[in-house]
C-alpha cells in the first residue's frame, strides 16, 4: 500500500495542472467570445502574416 | 451606409486611452457584423497598418478593441477604414465593459472548474473506499484516504460553494427562503459530519457526495445564468441606442460631438438617411421624417422650417439644419425610456416555477430531517451521534440536485432548438411565461404586415412607366414602391427634376410637365381626400392616373393567427395607424378585436386594462412606440426587423419575413413547460424512494453518490426528449 504515498500525490498534481490550465485560459479571456471562436475557425489565414 | 453620406468628420481621438507604455487603445461598437468574413475583413484591414498592435473583434458583443502605437489622431483613420468597409461604427465606453454580469459569469466558471477538479480527485479515492472494507484495507489506509478527501473537499466547498452561500444568506436576511438554503445547509452539515467522522476514524464520510452535489448544482446554475444573461435592463439600452455622434455646426465648421453632450441651442446638421440625435426645431431645409418608431405610422411626415422633429426618428429625403430644443435626457425617447423602466419594475413580481418549487420543498426536507433525528433518538433510543448522522444523510440524499437541473437543462435545449429556427430567447424565464399566456396583442405595421408599402391594382403600363421615371429620382417610400412594381429599367429621360417636400416630384419630358404627388397638387383639388394611401400622376396639370398603395399582411399572417386562435388564445390588433386601415387589416386577418390610433401611452393603458382583469398578455411589436408595452406585457416578442430598442426589450426575437415562428415558439414553450413539470415529478418520485432508505439508516456514501448522479442523469435524459416531441 505504500505505493499510494507516491501515486496519490502524482494524481493530485496532474489534476492541479489541469485546473491551472483552465484558470489560465479563463484569465486570458478565452471564454469571453465563444460564438466568435466558432466563427473564427472558418477563417482562411494560411497566408503568412506580413 | 449612412456615414458615407456626409464628409468624414473627426472626433474619435478624444475617446482614445493611453497606457504607461504609450500604447493607445480605443473601444468601438461595430454594427452589422454577421459572420466570420466580417471579422476577418475588419481585423485584416486594421492589421495592414504597421503600427497596429492588436485588433480584435468580439463577435458576441460587436465590440472592437484596437491598440496601436503612434498618434491618437490615427483613431479617425481606422474608423474611416471600417466605415469604408460598410459597417457602422459607434463609440463605446469601455468603463461599462467589466460590468457585474461579466464578473459573475467568470466567477461561476472558476467555481465550476474548481469543483470539477475536486470531484474528480475525490471520486478517484472514493472508488477505492467503496470497493473494499476495513478488513482488507486496514484502518490506517482508510483514515489516510479520508484525510486526503477532507483536505481536497473542505477548501473546495468554502471556495466554490460561495454562489450558494451568498444567495442563501441574502434571502435569509430578508426573511425568505429559496433553493439555496437547503443546499447550503446540506453542504455544511455533510462536511462537518464527515470531518467529525474522519477525526474519529469513523466508517463513512460524505465528502464525495457533497462535492458532487455542488458540481452538478453549479452546472445548473451556470446554464441558468447563461440563459438569463442577455435579459439586461432594456431601458438603459434605449438610451445607448441614441449614443454616438451628432454633427454640430459651430462658426462655419462642423465638428463631431457626443450626443449626450448636446446642449439646447446648438445647431446640428442631419444628412438624408440619418437618425435625428435630439428633439429640435428645423431652421433650414424641408424633408420627410420617418417617425414610424415613435408613432407606428407607415408614411413619413413632411416637415418644413420651424417645425419640431424628435430624437430617434429618421430624416429621409433632404439634409436639414436643426437647432436643439431639448437636451438628450428630456427628449421624447427618454420619456418612453422612463415609461419602460416603470414597466420593468412592475414585472419583477413574477415568481419562477423553480422558486415556487423551492418554497414548497425547503420546509418539507427540513421537517423530514428533524423527524428522522427525533424518531431515532427518542423512539428508537439511538445514540445522539447516530441519530444526527441519519438526519444528515436524509438531508444529503434529498438535496435538490435533480431539482436544480430540472429547469435549466430543458431551457438550454429549448433555446438551442429555437435558435436553429431563427428564434432567439433573450430572458431565461421567457418560455415559462409564454406557456402561460391567454391573450396576444399584435402591433400592425411591420409585425403582421410586411412594413413596406406596395402598389395595388392594375394600371396603364405607360402611366406606370411615366410615374416610375419620376419616382426613380426619389427615396420616398411611395416612390420606391412604384419603381419596385415597375419591373423594367427603360425609364424616360426626364429633365429638370425637382422634389417638393410634402407635395411630390416634378419633371419635364418632351416639353410636357409631369407631376407625381399628392391629390391637391397634381389633380383637381375639388375631390375629397380618400382613406387609402395614394399618389397622383398629372401632365400639364391634367390628372392622368391615381396609384393606390397598401401595406400588405405577411404571407402566413392569417394562417398563423388562425392556429393561435385555435389554441384558445385571444388575438387583438393594436395600432397607431388610422382607423380605416386598421379596420381593413382586421377583416383580412379574421380578428375580432382591434384598437386604432393608439399612442404609446394609450397602448400601455389598454394593456393594463387587460392585465387588471387577470389576463396574461403576449405583446408582439416592432416599433419604438411599442417598447413600453413590450416591457410591461407578461412576455414579449419582436421581429428581427424591429427597431433595436424593441429587440432589446422583447424577451424573444424571431428572424425572417414570416409570422409562423410565433406559433412554433408558443408550441415549444408549452412542451418545455410540460417537460419541466415532468422533471419535477421525477425529482419528487426519486425522493419518495430515497427518503425511506435514508430514514431507515441504510444509506452509505456509495448509495448516496449513485442515487444522486442517477437522479440527475434521469432528469437530463428526460429533458432531451424535447428533441423528439413533435
Amino acid at each position: 500500500m505504500s505505493i499510494l504515498l507516491y501515486l496519490i500525490p502524482v494524481a493530485l498534481a496532474l489534476g492541479l495542472v489541469g485546473l491551472a490550465a483552465f484558470l489560465w485560459s479563463l484569465k486570458s479571456d478565452q471564454y469571453d467570445d465563444l460564438d466568435g471562436a466558432a466563427q473564427r475557425i472558418l477563417m482562411d489565414d494560411d497566408e503568412p502574416s506580413s | 451606409m449612412s456615414s458615407a453620406a456626409h464628409p468624414p468628420i473627426d472626433g474619435y481621438e478624444g475617446l482614445v486611452h493611453q497606457n504607461e507604455k504609450g500604447v493607445k487603445t480605443l473601444s468601438l461598437l461595430v454594427i452589422g457584423v454577421h459572420c466570420a468574413l466580417c471579422i476577418q475583413k475588419i481585423e485584416s484591414k486594421l492589421r495592414s497598418y504597421k503600427n497596429i498592435e492588436q485588433a480584435r473583434l468580439n463577435f458576441s458583443t460587436g465590440r472592437l478593441h484596437i491598440a496601436w502605437t503612434g498618434r491618437s489622431e490615427n483613431a479617425n483613420t481606422y474608423v474611416h477604414e471600417i466605415e469604408g468597409l460598410g459597417y457602422d461604427v459607434q463609440p463605446y465606453n469601455p468603463a461599462a465593459d467589466k460590468n457585474a454580469d461579466e464578473r459573475y459569469h467568470r466567477f461561476l466558471l472558476i467555481c465550476l472548474g474548481v469543483a470539477g477538479f475536486a470531484m474528480g480527485n475525490i471520486m478517484l479515492l472514493s472508488v477505492g473506499l467503496w470497493s473494499t472494507d476495513e478488513a482488507t484495507m486496514g484502518e490506517g489506509t482508510r483514515a489516510f484516504l479520508h484525510w486526503i478527501s477532507a483536505i481536497i473537499a473542505l477548501p473546495t466547498i468554502v471556495f466554490a460553494g460561495r454562489p450558494f452561500f451568498q444567495s442563501a444568506l441574502s434571502v435569509l436576511r430578508k426573511g425568505h427562503t429559496n433553493m439555496d438554503v437547503p443546499i447550503s445547509i446540506a453542504l455544511i452539515l455533510a462536511c462537518s459530519m464527515s470531518l467529525y467522522e474522519t477525526i474519529e476514524k469513523g466508517e463513512h464520510v460524505y465528502f464525495d457526495s457533497a462535492v458532487m452535489l455542488m458540481f452538478f448544482l453549479l452546472i445548473g446554475r451556470y446554464l441558468d445564468f447563461r440563459a438569463r444573461r442577455n435579459a439586461r435592463s432594456a431601458a438603459s439600452d434605449l438610451m445607448q441606442g441614441l449614443s454616438g455622434f451628432a454633427h454640430v455646426l459651430h462658426k462655419g465648421r462642423v465638428t463631431k460631438t457626443l450626443i449626450q453632450d448636446l446642449k439646447v441651442g446648438m445647431k446640428i446638421l442631419v444628412a438624408a438617411g440619418e437618425k435625428i440625435p435630439a428633439d429640435s426645431i428645423i431652421i433650414e431645409g424641408a424633408s420627410a421624417i420617418d417617425e414610424s418608431l415613435l408613432t407606428g405610422e407607415t408614411l413619413p411626415r413632411d416637415v418644413a422650417q420651424g417645425e419640431e422633429v424628435y430624437a430617434g426618428t429618421i430624416n429621409q429625403s433632404a439634409p436639414l439644419t436643426l437647432q436643439v430644443s431639448k437636451a438628450a435626457e428630456q427628449s421624447l425617447v427618454s420619456d418612453i425610456a422612463r415609461l419602460m423602466e416603470q414597466a420593468e419594475q412592475g414585472q419583477a413580481a413574477y415568481v419562477r416555477i423553480a422558486d415556487r418549487a423551492a418554497r414548497l420543498y425547503t420546509p418539507v426536507v427540513h421537517v423530514m430531517a428533524l423527524l428522522a433525528f427525533c424518531v431515532w433518538f427518542f423512539a428508537w433510543g439511538a445514540a445522539w451521534q447516530e441519530a444526527l448522522m441519519i438526519a444528515i444523510t436524509v438531508l444529503i440524499i434529498t438535496c435538490p440536485c435533480a431539482l436544480g437541473l430540472a429547469v435549466p437543462v430543458v431551457q438550454v435545449l429549448a433555446t438551442g432548438l429555437l435558435m436553429k429556427r431563427g428564434v432567439l430567447i433573450k430572458s431565461g424565464d421567457a418560455l415559462e411565461r409564454l406557456a402561460a399566456i391567454d391573450t396576444i396583442f399584435f402591433d400592425k405595421t411591420g409585425t403582421v404586415t410586411q412594413g413596406r408599402l406596395k402598389l395595388i391594382g392594375h394600371y396603364d403600363p405607360d402611366d406606370l412607366r411615366l410615374a416610375a421615371s419620376l419616382a426613380v429620382h426619389s427615396q420616398h417610400p411611395l416612390s420606391r414602391a412604384i419603381v419596385d412594381s415597375y419591373k423594367g429599367d427603360d425609364f424616360y429621360a426626364m429633365t429638370s427634376i425637382k422634389e417638393y417636400a410634402g407635395k411630390g416630384l416634378q419633371g419635364i419630358y418632351k416639353s410636357k410637365k409631369y407631376r407625381l404627388g399628392s391629390r391637391s397638387w397634381c389633380g383637381d383639388g375639388s375631390t375629397t381626400e380618400s382613406d387609402s394611401i395614394e399618389l397622383w400622376l398629372s401632365s400639364d396639370g391634367k390628372p392622368l392616373c391615381c396609384f393606390r398603395f397598401e401595406d400588405q399582411e405577411k404571407a402566413d399572417a392569417k394562417a398563423t393567427i388562425e392556429s393561435l386562435q385555435n389554441s384558445n388564445l385571444d388575438c387583438v390588433l393594436l395600432s397607431g395607424d388610422r382607423e380605416s386601415i386598421v379596420q381593413n387589416m382586421r377583416k383580412t386577418l379574421g380578428l375580432s378585436k382591434f384598437y386604432a390610433q393608439h399612442s404609446p401611452q394609450d397602448k400601455h393603458d389598454v394593456l393594463q386594462k387587460y392585465q387588471s382583469t387577470g389576463r396574461s398578455v403576449l405583446m408582439i411589436g416592432d416599433g419604438l412606440n411599442d417598447a413600453p408595452v413590450l416591457a410591461a406585457a407578461d412576455v414579449s416578442m419582436a421581429p428581427g426587423s424591429a427597431a433595436d430598442i424593441s429587440q432589446n426589450t422583447a424577451d424573444i426575437v424571431f428572424m425572417g419575413e414570416k409570422l409562423e415562428p410565433v406559433y412554433a415558439t408558443y408550441r415549444l414553450a408549452q412542451k418545455t413547460q410540460r417537460l419541466v413539470r415532468e422533471n419535477f415529478a421525477l425529482a419528487v418520485a426519486y425522493n419518495c424512494v430515497a427518503i425511506p432508505i435514508a430514514f431507515c439508516g441504510f444509506v452509505t456514501p456509495m448509495i448516496a453518490a449513485i442515487a444522486m448522479s442517477g437522479s440527475s442523469l434521469l432528469v437530463i435524459a428526460n429533458a432531451y426528449r424535447l428533441r423528439f416531441v413533435r
